[in-house]
């Protein structure tokens, strides 16, 4: 069995308004950051899974990402994978 | 109608449930039972609703791991009979999360978390659960959420309006919905979810009655 960590990436698509992104990105001009074009909040999710090679082990994360990590209606997901 | 039972789905962290309960023993004479979320036996029920709160704390997204119980699991076979369900807030997010109604509810467009009284335009006779035939086009019930603004994209928008499935919109839209939606059905009209509570507008003691007539609505046929 072979060890992977794997990190997936959520982020609500651009066409859903993320009001939690404009509300950071407004404390952020506060702050005095200038030039800031765009803010948006995502998740990341860690995960320490095992599986017989990489094909086996991307094939259950993208079960996961695709059924639960992720709402595809409203957010995409990316992931990536280093064996450990 | 007299043994007419409606199943109460209770999850860790559901909290309407009771609400829902006084409303159709206290108000209505229906017969209700509590349904903990890991039963999948739905035998002795005759019509569900999934009620308002937090089920799992809202991890993850709102509804994402109620949707793997094993009661939301064995929702497919009883809604397929023809069955009603009716998921209210809570309720709502986990039926679009688990692919009963279609779109997804996210974080309110200002943030907040709205407590308010709206007042509603009834869209839609699908299902019968809305008064639809009283001149009464308008009801006013209450809402309470944090993550209710509907979301989809324009190809379901479409499909929502060409085959009738939206039932209310918001009159003054307050948490920035699509198209004002504030509830709909599925095509077969057996199941709806709504961000308001009707349960909690089942007597004038408390400031209204418009939501009986939906709750009263699980016993039609």
């Amino acid at each position: 069995m072979d060890q992977f960590a794997v990190k997936v990436f959520v982020r609500l698509r651009p066409s859903v308004l993320d009001p939690a992104g404009e509300a950071t990105k407004s404390a952020s001009i506060k702050l005095g950051a200038q030039g800031i074009k765009s803010l948006r909040i995502g998740k990341m999710i860690e995960v320490k899974i095992e599986g017989n090679g990489e094909k086996e082990v991307r094939e259950k994360i993208d079960l996961l990402c695709d059924r639960l990590f992720a709402n595809t209606v409203i957010e995409d997901y990316e992931y990536s994978l280093e064996k450990l | 109608m007299d043994n007419f039972t409606v199943g109460i789905v209770v999850f860790p962290g559901s909290n309407c449930d009771r609400d829902v309960s006084w409303a159709l023993e206290g108000c209505l004479d229906i017969r209700t039972k509590y349904l903990w979320h890991e039963s999948s036996d739905l035998s002795d029920v005759d019509a569900i609703v999934i009620p308002g709160g937090f089920s799992y704390g809202d991890y993850l997204r709102c509804g994402a791991i109620a949707r793997f119980s094993p009661l939301i699991n064995a929702l497919d076979e009883f809604v397929k009979s023809g069955k009603r369900v009716l998921g209210i807030c809570n309720g709502f997010q986990i039926l679009t999360e688990s692919g009963f109604l279609p779109g997804a509810l996210v974080a309110n467009k200002n943030l907040n978390f709205i407590c308010d009284d709206v007042e509603l335009d009834i869209v839609s006779s699908k299902g019968g659960w809305f008064n639809y035939l009283d001149e009464k086009q308008t009801i006013k019930l209450p809402i309470a959420h944090g993550e209710g603004r509907y979301h989809c994209d324009s190809d379901t928008f479409k499909k929502l309006v060409d085959n009738e499935l939206i039932a209310l919109r918001y009159k003054n839209n307050p948490n920035g919905s699509a198209f004002d939606i504030a509830g709909i059905t599925n095509e077969k009209g057996n199941v709806l979810g709504l961000m308001p509570h009707p349960e909690r507008a089942c007597d004038e003691m408390i400031g209204g009655t418009d939501g009986l007539f939906t709750l009263k609505s699980l016993i039609s046929k």
